[in-house]
């Protein structure tokens, strides 16, 4: 094996404040030929900046302070741009993390996949659209004669990522960049990615830098796996060593996160009422209907997740529930008493009993705002406090979600990292002393160790307030680690409900199974298994579709 | 398509209903100028009877709502009504030799449209050019000196800048004529060159705009995923900004073309006069000054319904710039 990719001591900073503050400091890769590389670390840990700078690419705002990046002897930090152009897209190429905004909306496919090939001069028009075919039949996609032909808002988001991976693949680089591939999709859908990226990787023999901060995911993938944490290098191991011994705490710590499981409730006592009950909801968007039929309750100091794939209607009931989509037929209770179906004709203190924390903590937070007056503002809506009342009731609200008042009352949102936004999304929620609280997929966009603070707080603010939670999830670990009960749903139709327990141990409605069977685990042999048992046809969307 | 096309035909209708809303507002406003046409046409030594029987020829003692809706139904009909000031008393009205409104603004219309349509061959693809290039080498010294340039251009008076090139243009190197009188049956050739003068006044005045909307547009765009994708797949920094940036800009750039298209049509008056070009505008001046009210309404009309028209050409560009659209799933 000869080395294609040697990075050495490399440094990179990022302007903000006026100043520039270190985001890689010095790290070294060293990449063969064929072999795969997985990068995992936290959100701000500079993976992407690391895979960039891979490429010899800084975005705006970015530059490399020192340090060598040499690729097949070509030193790319000092490269002119022509230099660089030569070789980005036809020897070394990206994926990145969301196909459907790295997709231009306003060309086909096809067109963007030649583009590279003709413009490098590596293929003719017509030569690589056929073997753009090829390419997209090896990659499983339906249709490949004709999926290309179409725009990208055109094709659901698992086939473009896989189209993007034809593109990559289209001048047959030598080292392609993954960055996040497989984050936004669903866990079936990505199973199918996972497989088409590992089979065409190999079958080319292209080195590979795999980006990702999923470790059951990198551990399908890669030869090697390296850690980063705040743009230092924690270690590096092959991806068997890694898993089974790996040395630093951190990594350790990374591995231990999967644990966090609450222990179980008591069972519902019979005949208690409900705090919040969907009776037969039917619900449509315009003419297009969305729900069908969906039942189910939700019991004080419970939580019950709601599972399923992006499109399965799991936000649209909690719109439902809301108000903000008044069901097309059945009806909605709170404590046995039906309610008005839409939030404008409820009263303030129905209102105030259910209350929302959303997945975007960054856009549902209003950035002009100051985090104290964000807080004040449904505390004085809901009990008309003012003054030191009102700022005592903030602060204790901030102490709930365990931020110190005095530090943090005067900040706007963008002085905030991920995590702390969404405790003020809580503390929001709070602030209307709600009994039921829905959780749409609140922790999704957060890293893993502070994802489970997240379930953490919200578990503890659970016991102490009798809190109802309604937890809007696609993901199955954070349902174990959290649920009391669970509702499956599927294309808008509750297809199983039941006690976690019960959901986790077979028999399992065969979604359910394919739902469970699908979250990767930290085996590295697992997806290779996976698919000898599912037949290479016979996964993600065409297994769905068999149902 | 079928939506897109049931969303012109919505805008369509909206349009006409604006219009509706519009000749009322015209009409009030021109009914709240001081003096009428019997006034400013037999002057101070006027005896009430001479002014009454005027009015009372012209309709104009009639009640508002009556004479609004007799033009409103005249309108319907195609009938903009006879111009006061062509009016020839001696045969009384509608007798021969009246001039009907639309015959009067026809020819001055048309002129105008034919000066906007040469300052938009001229205006447009400088303006296009010059903001794709500003976004191109942002933040250069090209950069800088287009959008001074520009920004001094929009700023100076209408007037100045037309001194200034007929000054260069016609005085100091004689190229082009400074007097743009031209007339009916006139040869394309004479036209367009007595025309350039005031169309490179106009391109001075509407490029600023349009250039900079254009920039900013794409430059707007430049952070987007799919423009670092176009860059990590090698693409040089003009086929990024041409092929990639640009096609995803058009939807604002249109607009604020569309936008300077209409004032081309109603708002060249200062322009008209410096070069003696007998359009649309000029005509307008002179009839408010004398209160020909059937004239003045018109043109109100016209330019109202030119707006109405652009802005709503400009929204259908936008909706079919939009992939998502003509390309429903």
């Amino acid at each position: 094996m000869s080395t294609l990719l040697k990075i050495r001591d490399i440094r990179l900073e990022g302007r903000s404040d006026e100043k520039w503050n270190p985001i890689i400091n010095g790290v070294d890769l060293t990449l063969q030929k064929g072999e795969v590389l997985g990068l995992i670390g936290e959100s701000g840990a500079g993976k992407s900046t690391l895979g960039l700078a891979a490429m010899g690419f800084t975005r705006d705002g970015v530059r490399i302070s020192s340090g060598s990046v040499e690729f097949d002897g070509i030193d790319l930090v000092n490269a002119s741009a022509a230099v660089k152009r030569s070789l980005l897209g036809k020897r070394i190429a990206y994926v990145a993390q969301s196909a459907a905004a790295s997709f231009n909306p306003a060309h086909r496919i096809i067109e963007q996949h030649f583009e590279g090939p003709t413009q490098h001069g590596v293929m003719s028009k017509a030569e690589s659209i056929a073997d753009g075919v090829e390419l997209y039949e090896k990659l499983r996609l339906p249709n490949p004669e004709e999926i290309g032909f179409r725009y990208p808002h055109q094709v659901s988001g698992g086939q473009l990522q896989r189209a993007m991976t034809a593109m990559a693949m289209a001048c047959r680089p030598d080292l392609i960049i993954f960055d996040e591939p497989t984050t936004a999709l669903d866990v079936t859908t990505q199973i199918e990615v996972l497989a088409s990226i590992r089979e065409i990787v190999e079958e080319y023999d292209t080195a590979a830098i795999y980006i990702t901060h999923d470790l059951a995911v990198v551990a399908q993938m890669a030869d090697q796996i390296k850690v980063l944490l705040k743009g230092d290098e924690v270690e590096t191991a092959d991806t068997r060593t890694m898993l089974s011994a790996p040395t630093q705490d951190y990594t350790k710590s990374l591995w231990a996160v999967r644990s966090f499981e609450r222990p179980t409730k008591p069972a519902v006592i019979g005949g208690a009422v409900p705090v919040v009950s969907v009776r037969n909801v039917d619900a449509a968007y315009g003419t297009v209907p969305v729900l069908h039929d969906v039942s189910f309750d939700i019991h004080e100091g419970r939580t019950v997740a709601v599972v399923g794939e992006s499109g399965s209607g799991k936000s649209t009931t909690a719109r439902c529930i809301t108000g903000l989509l008044p069901p097309k037929a059945g009806e909605i209770a709170f404590d046995g008493n039906v309610l008005p179906a839409d939030y404008r004709k409820r009263n303030k203190d129905q209102l105030r009993q259910a209350q929302m924390i959303y997945q975007m903590a960054d856009t549902a937070l209003n950035p002009r705002m100051s985090i104290g007056n964000i807080i004040a503002r449904p505390v004085q809506f809901y009990s008309g406090l003012t003054g030191k009342d009102l700022r005592a009731r903030v602060d204790k609200l901030l102490d709930q979600i365990e931020l110190e008042p005095s530090q943090y009352f005067n900040r706007l949102p963008s002085e905030l990292s991920g995590g702390q936004k969404q405790r003020i999304g809580i503390a929001r929620a709070l602030a209307a002393e709600p009994k039921f609280i829905i959780c749409d997929e609140v922790t999704s966009a957060l890293d893993q160790l502070v994802a489970e603070g997240i379930l953490r707080l919200l578990a503890k603010l659970q016991d102490e307030l009798k809190l109802s939670y309604m937890f809007i999830t696609h993901d199955l670990a954070t349902v174990r680690a959290i649920a009391d009960e669970v509702v499956v749903m599927k294309d808008g139709r509750v297809v199983e409900q039941g006690e976690k327990k019960a959901m986790f141990t077979p028999p399992h409605h065969a979604y359910t199974d394919l739902l469970l069977s699908s979250v990767p685990e930290m085996d590295p042999d697992w997806l290779t298994n996976l698919l000898q048992e599912r037949g290479v046809d016979n996964i993600g969307d065409a297994a769905v579709g068999k149902m | 398509m079928g939506n897109v096309l049931t969303i012109v035909v919505q805008r369509l209708l909206l349009g006409l209903l604006t219009l509706l809303v519009v000749s009322i507002v015209i009409f009030l406003a021109v009914n709240a100028l001081p003096g009428d046409f019997a006034e400013a046409i037999l002057g101070q030594g006027a005896t009430p009877d001479a002014i009454a029987t005027i009015r009372r020829d012209l309709g104009l003692d009639q009640p508002l709502v009556v004479r609004y809706f007799s033009w409103l139904s005249g309108i319907l009909r195609g009938d903009l009504g006879i111009s006061f000031a062509q009016l020839n008393f001696r045969t009384n009205l509608g007798g021969a030799g009246d001039v009907g409104v639309i015959d009067q603004i026809a020819p001055r219309l048309s002129n105008t449209l034919f000066l906007a349509l040469v300052t938009a061959m001229i205006a447009v693809p400088i303006a296009v050019a010059l903001g794709v290039l500003a976004a191109l080498f942002r933040n250069s010294v090209f950069d800088r000196v287009a959008n001074i340039t520009t920004l001094s251009s929009i700023s100076s008076p209408e007037f100045f800048m037309a001194y200034v090139l007929i000054l260069f243009l016609a005085v100091l190197n004689p190229i082009l004529p400074s007097l743009s009188n031209i007339y009916d049956g006139m040869p394309f050739a004479e036209r367009i060159e007595k025309s350039l003068l005031p169309a490179l006044t106009l391109t001075l005045v509407v490029t600023a705009h349009m250039m900079r909307m254009t920039r900013a547009a794409i430059i707007n765009l430049l952070a987007s995923p799919y423009i670092e994708m176009a860059r990590l797949k090698g693409m040089s920094p003009m086929r990024v900004i041409v092929k990639h940036a640009l096609p995803n800009a058009l939807a604002p750039i249109i607009n604020v073309i569309a936008l300077n298209l209409a004032y081309l049509i109603t708002g060249v008056v200062v322009v008209e006069v410096v070069f003696v070009y007998p359009g649309i505008g000029q005509l307008f001046v002179d009839s408010v000054k004398i209160r020909d009210i059937p004239v003045v309404q018109a043109c109100c009309l016209i330019f109202a319904a030119a707006y109405i028209l652009l802005n709503l050409t400009a929204d259908i560009l936008s909706i079919l710039s939009n992939p998502r659209l003509r390309h429903p799933k």
